[in-house]
């Protein structure tokens, strides 16, 4: 069994089937990355670099922005990723309207 | 596809529906007449069934419609036979509506009223007589062998973490492409966990139509979170979501609509505990919590309901079997009691997605011929219709 799984290739993240520690090279979905800090399972470990306000795509779709600069092999989560939907502290910036992918029509 | 896996035992209703229990449904309509509901269905059990709920008087406009209809829906249910409405006599909801809607179906239906019986032990007393005699009518019907095409699976999550996504939900989704296949439908709820994943069921209607009733639904959930000025991070994800590694809402509505399945066409929107009318995949405007809706989408006329979970939740219905199955395979040790189908080999390989796929299918078409779910054999009969404004 993989310790973590890439569901797209598209995707910049893999799922961690089984806890990750600090140094471990995982290999999954074609790509190989040494986790630079513990992955919880079930959290996520960045396939790649991730630069702030670059899309993190899971599934093949993106799930939110990078808020932090992301490394490779770090964990990914709440502390440095932003979601864009359902903003409503952050509505004065309008951060759905650049998140969305499909529009509601007039 | 063989015969064997593609039919099973239900009830033929004389309006042509097909119900998978024959339930006695005791119906309070309104929360003064709950509890004698509940003593009186509790008197004829397992068939008889409650719907306690904490509406029916101090509701105005769209509030009270939802209410008046969900109830009404349920009263011609196809896994209802029969129907007891329990009134207590001043309040809004309609008692004679009820019974009228359950006639007009094909079902017998009585009322029982508080006030006028005389106070809650005569209207108890009068009330289990009456259930006596229902449950001996209904009890004559047998079940016969129908097409699974007359199925329509209410597909639901809750208590999810990162293998609601990655197992239960892509198995149930194969589970929705066959049913779907076979002739059957698939109802999906929950606008506000469609949310970040919207373009692709869009992408899949099978009219504009439908793909853009689907993306005003979403907003229109959106822009009501964005109006209050607060971030639904407070619970979209929830607390639990995020310590099992859901980061966004994005990440969850992702995982959680692969339920639907990957070839269904999406062919309709519907309101709340609406009729649900086509075959292939219908959304239904509900909220997402899981209670209400379940209790929304059974409404709707789905018979039987599968609901996904990780972290475990024991939701029930009181009148359709909810299947619960997990991929976390701690979860179906240390929960055992509430779920009913482990999925978890789907991530170590010790399973394919098409053989557990094809065991779920399995399971639904045994529930539907009449087998006990863990929810059903606990005693977890969860309802609660949506309110869409505060009490008056």
């Amino acid at each position: 069994m993989t310790a973590a799984i890439v569901i797209s290739a598209e995707d910049n993240v893999a799922t961690a089937l089984e806890p990750i520690e600090r140094g471990q090279t995982i290999q999954t979905g074609g790509a190989t990355v040494t986790a630079a800090e513990a992955i919880p399972r079930g959290h996520k470990i960045a396939l790649r670099a991730i630069a702030v306000g670059d899309r993190v795509i899971k599934y093949g779709s993106p799930i939110g922005t990078a808020s932090q600069a992301i490394v490779a092999g770090a964990h990914v989560h709440t502390h440095n990723v932003a979601s864009g939907r359902g903003r409503g502290d952050l509505a004065a910036e309008s951060a759905t309207q650049t998140a969305r992918i499909a529009e509601p029509p007039e | 596809m063989t015969m064997a896996a593609s039919v099973f035992l239900g009830y033929q209703r004389s309006d042509g529906s097909v119900g998978v229990r024959n339930h006695v449904l005791v119906i309070p309509t309104v929360i003064c007449a709950a509890v004698v509901a509940e003593r009186i269905a509790a008197s004829i059990a397992p068939v008889g069934a409650a719907l306690p709920h904490l509406a029916g008087c101090g509701q105005i406009g769209p509030d009270l419609n939802v209410t008046h209809e969900t109830l009404a829906a349920y009263a011609r249910h196809p896994n209802v036979g029969a129907v007891l409405v329990v009134a207590l006599g001043c309040e809004q909801v309609v008692a004679q509506h009820l019974a009228d809607t359950a006639r007009q179906s094909g079902r017998p239906a009585q009322i029982v009223s508080i006030q006028g019986e005389g106070g809650t032990v005569r209207a108890t007393a009068r009330g289990i007589d009456i259930a006596r005699e229902l449950a001996a009518s209904i009890g004559r019907v047998e079940r016969t062998s129908i097409a699974a095409a007359s199925l329509v699976l209410c597909v639901k999550c809750g208590g999810s973490d990162y293998t609601s996504g990655l197992a239960s939900n892509p198995v149930v989704g194969r589970v929705a492409d066959t049913l779907v296949d076979l002739g059957g439908a698939v109802v999906l709820g929950e606008i506000a966990e469609i949310m970040g994943a919207e373009h692709l069921l869009a992408a899949r209607a099978s009219s504009p139509a439908a793909g853009a009733h689907l993306l005003r639904v979403v907003n229109r959930v959106e822009a009501e979170a964005m109006a209050l000025g607060l971030d639904i991070r407070g619970t979209q994800p929830s607390p639990g979501n995020i310590r099992g590694g859901l980061t966004t809402i994005e990440e969850k509505s992702l995982g959680a609509t692969h339920k639907a399945g990957e070839r269904t066409r999406l062919e309709d929107v519907v309101a709340y505990a609406a009729p649900i009318t086509k075959r292939g995949l219908t959304v239904m405007d509900t909220p997402g919590l899981d209670v209400e809706s379940v209790t929304g989408m059974v409404g709707g006329g789905a018979q039987v309901v599968v609901f996904t979970t990780g972290l475990g939740t024991p939701t029930g219905n009181p009148i359709a079997p909810v299947i619960k199955v997990t991929g976390n395979a701690r979860t179906a040790q240390t929960m055992a009691d509430n779920i009913d189908v482990d999925v978890s080999g789907v991530l170590t390989d010790a399973e394919s997605f098409e053989a557990a796929s094809a065991r779920l299918l399995a399971e639904v078409l045994a529930v539907s011929s009449g087998r006990e779910t863990a929810a059903e054999r606990l005693g977890h009969r969860e309802f609660a219709i949506h309110r869409r404004n505060p009490t008056i």
